[in-house]
């Protein structure tokens, strides 16, 4: 048996999403009105109380002896509840990044029009366990010119508007 | 652990709206593969559901909203779901219910519509990140699709030119699938000329989003042989989740591939993938994804995937083609449909009715692999004649 | 393994708050658009399967018990039927408390094997009984746009 044409034909009706919006078929809208708070634990609440103070906090494993950040209460290798907390460092270098032209939801930025594309990365912060990385953004930098290893240093909000949050650090940017 | 075949295989176009409900792509899908193999609903004895987040359709308990439109009504039935690797993880779910001797014959449905969600599916994706520490940073899955595909890159010293050639291949091998969303004659300018969404990634390096259904039926040895002469044997499954801490991973390699890629193996008895494999369809949402998994599925050595690309050695006519349907890239890529599609590409190759898409040289060894999850599940089978 | 921190105050407990910033648009399908197109002319139809003898209400293009098409098997099927099963409700479904309570039901359309639920109208709870013979009570056609909600609700056949 082959799958042929003629066999798909009349399996999927195809539309615009034109065809949709103006009501050429009938279709229903909805938008959920869902929300969470979800608790942060100890960790992770540690973790956030420390960015407001302006300070990386990571945790230690004390059988494979990663330093582990974000920290967590668990070593997920080891399986084993972890041990100290350990200040690490607000710098580090970059292990791999991004110049994105959209925003979350696919949307497209206005990059002829100046705005700037986002830049996130990987970067591996010093102090932690070499290849322990987090999400964050890149800025004060010209997009194109980020390469492995560039070594960032974490660009705090003033201490009045943190709020104990990973975007208390508003980026970070190269040092040398 | 009794033999199992795949005996038939139904699949929807693939649109990137389409009017239908979900449970209705989901019922063409099922309806063509019972019919394939002359089979009706009342020969099944279970069915097994492959869909990917609830928050695409918009359907909260997605697998129970469609479980009468794949057949299940009044049938043990269950759904998965491990995000991009759901559809080759979908064989392998039904391969327990009949491999274990419990059931005879297994339905096995995977469906997707990605066009309810608004203002882009892609949205969807932010809450898969974690909710604290960064989500915040509003991120899209398309940065990390970006971060990962830089990362392979640098490490190998990859060009983006010479990676815009799987679009090229892709695209080109669904102009002959009937299902394909995307088959179009392009060139490696075309994918460089086209918009930068998050650099190195441009937009036709992405699959698009899809809406449609795929199904196909698993039948134990003594059933298979009744229903059909060419039964295409699951002989190897293999799947494996990485760490969701995706940051402290290493991106240029996946080691979670190889892992479920290493277990289907030597489940099948195979030795040396690179020869023993004569087709593969590695999961392809963006074009360094073929390769990436490719290395990750031992078929290339690590670092020496694009030379071979350039050579020609995933061609169609190559040494080992890689996605002759089309794959994601060209087919279309509603989540979990799509990678029950490349097993039912497998099915039809092996079987020698891929029609225009045929490999030559009568394959007998196959290979379908899937993705997803936060970038850390892999999903392998392995099919033979 | 236990986890040996833990939280000493109730102070110490913080949340992290979001949500997911999704909407949706449902295309109605295939069914659907025969189902709804009818609703703005005031009728109610069916999908029957010959193979089951029985007819879904609201229409559908397969019969879920044996996978036959029913595309070519639409039809009209009356705006009458029967109580079902039925309720009360105090809130809504977001859990706030309503000033006046509805009665929500689940109506079998008459010679069909489908139903719905929806509201009873013109009627106290009280009064309300299992085999009720109730009909469909639309909208103004001029209001009506191809929605469940064509439907204002059912009341009882006097």
């Amino acid at each position: 048996m082959e799958i042929t044409d003629k066999m798909v034909a009349k399996t999927a009706t195809k539309l615009s999403a034109e065809d949709i919006q103006k009501g050429k078929v009938l279709s229903v809208k909805w938008t959920p009105n869902l929300k969470y708070a979800w608790d942060n634990g100890p960790a992770l609440g540690r973790y956030l109380a420390e960015l407001k103070n302006g300070r990386i906090i990571a945790k230690k494993c004390n059988k494979c002896h990663r330093i582990l950040i974000p920290p967590r209460m668990f070593c997920e290798l080891c399986w084993v509840p972890t041990g100290e907390w350990v200040y690490v460092k607000d710098t580090g270098i970059v292990n791999t990044w991004v110049i994105s032209y959209v925003d979350w939801k696919a949307g497209r930025l206005d990059i002829k029009g100046g705005v700037r594309p986002f830049t996130p990365a990987v970067i591996e912060i010093d102090g932690a366990t070499k290849g322990m990385g987090i999400l964050h953004l890149l800025n004060e930098v010209d997009p194109w010119k980020i390469y492995r290893g560039m070594r960032v240093k974490a660009v705090w909000k003033p201490p009045e508007e943190r709020i104990g949050a990973i975007t208390d650090i508003k980026y970070f940017k190269p040092v040398e | 652990m009794r033999r199992v075949a795949i005996v038939g295989a139904g699949l929807t176009k693939f649109y990137r709206n389409a009017q239908e409900t979900p449970k209705e792509l989901a019922y063409e899908a099922a309806r063509m593969a019972l019919d394939s193999c002359e089979m009706k609903l009342s020969d099944i004895d279970c069915v097994v559901m492959g869909t990917a987040p609830d928050a695409f359709d918009g359907v909260h308990m997605k697998g129970e909203y469609l479980a009468d439109g794949a057949g299940a009504y009044r049938k043990p039935y269950m759904r998965h779901f491990v995000g991009g690797g759901t559809g080759v993880l979908s064989p392998i779910h039904g391969w327990f219910h009949v491999a274990s001797g419990m059931f005879d014959t297994c339905l096995v449905v995977a469906e997707e519509k990605m066009s309810s969600a608004y203002p882009h599916p892609a949205g969807a994706f932010l809450t898969i990140f974690d909710h604290t520490t960064e989500q915040p940073l509003y991120p899209t899955l398309i940065w990390i699709f970006a971060i990962e595909m830089n990362r392979f890159m640098t490490t190998w010293g990859y060009k983006k030119e010479d990676i815009a050639l799987v679009a090229v291949k892709n695209k080109r091998n669904a102009l002959d699938h009937p299902s394909a969303q995307l088959g179009a004659e392009i060139t490696v300018q075309d994918v460089l000329n086209s918009e930068i969404m998050a650099w190195p990634v441009n937009r036709l390096d992405i699959s698009p989003t899809s809406d449609g259904a795929a199904a196909i039926v698993l039948a134990a040895e003594h059933v298979a042989r009744r229903v059909t002469e060419k039964p295409i044997w699951i002989d190897g499954v293999g799947w494996c989740l990485d760490t969701a801490y995706w940051c402290t991973r290493d991106l240029y390699y996946p080691d979670y591939v190889e892992v479920a890629a290493r277990m289907a193996y030597k489940m099948a008895g195979i030795k040396e993938p690179s020869k023993e494999i004569h087709v593969a369809e590695p999961y392809d949402p963006f074009t360094y994804k073929e390769l990436h998994h490719i290395e990750g599925l031992l078929l290339a050595p690590r670092g020496k995937s694009v030379e071979m690309l350039k050579d020609g050695y995933f061609n169609r006519d190559g040494n080992l083609p890689t996605c002759p349907s089309g794959g994601a890239l060209g087919v279309g890529n509603p989540i979990s449909a799509t990678g029950l599609m490349k097993i039912i590409e497998i099915f039809l190759q092996l079987r020698g009715e891929a029609g225009k898409r045929q490999v030559p040289g009568k394959p007998t060894c196959g290979l379908a692999q899937a993705w997803g999850d936060l970038m850390q599940v892999g999903t392998v089978v392995v099919m033979r004649s | 393994m236990a986890l040996i921190e833990r939280f000493q105050k109730v102070t110490d407990v913080t949340y992290w708050e979001g949500q997911i910033p999704m909407s949706y648009i449902y295309t109605v399908g295939r069914a659907g658009e025969k189902f709804f197109r009818e609703m703005i002319n005031g009728k109610i139809f069916g999908a029957k399967c010959n193979q089951c003898n029985l007819i879904y209400v609201p229409p559908r293009i397969y019969c879920e018990k044996c996978f036959e098409r029913l595309e070519e098997n639409y039809l009209e099927v009356g705006t009458k039927g029967k109580v079902h099963t039925f309720t009360q409700c105090y809130e809504t479904y977001d859990g706030v408390r309503k000033e006046v309570p509805s009665i929500v039901a689940v109506i079998r359309i008459d010679g069909t094997e489908g139903g719905f639920v929806h509201w009873l109208g013109e009627v106290e709870f009280k009064d309300v009984y299992f085999g009720m013979p109730v009909e469909a009570v639309f909208k103004d056609k001029k209001e009506r746009e191809g929605s469940i909600l064509d439907i204002k609700y059912f009341r009882p056949i006097k």
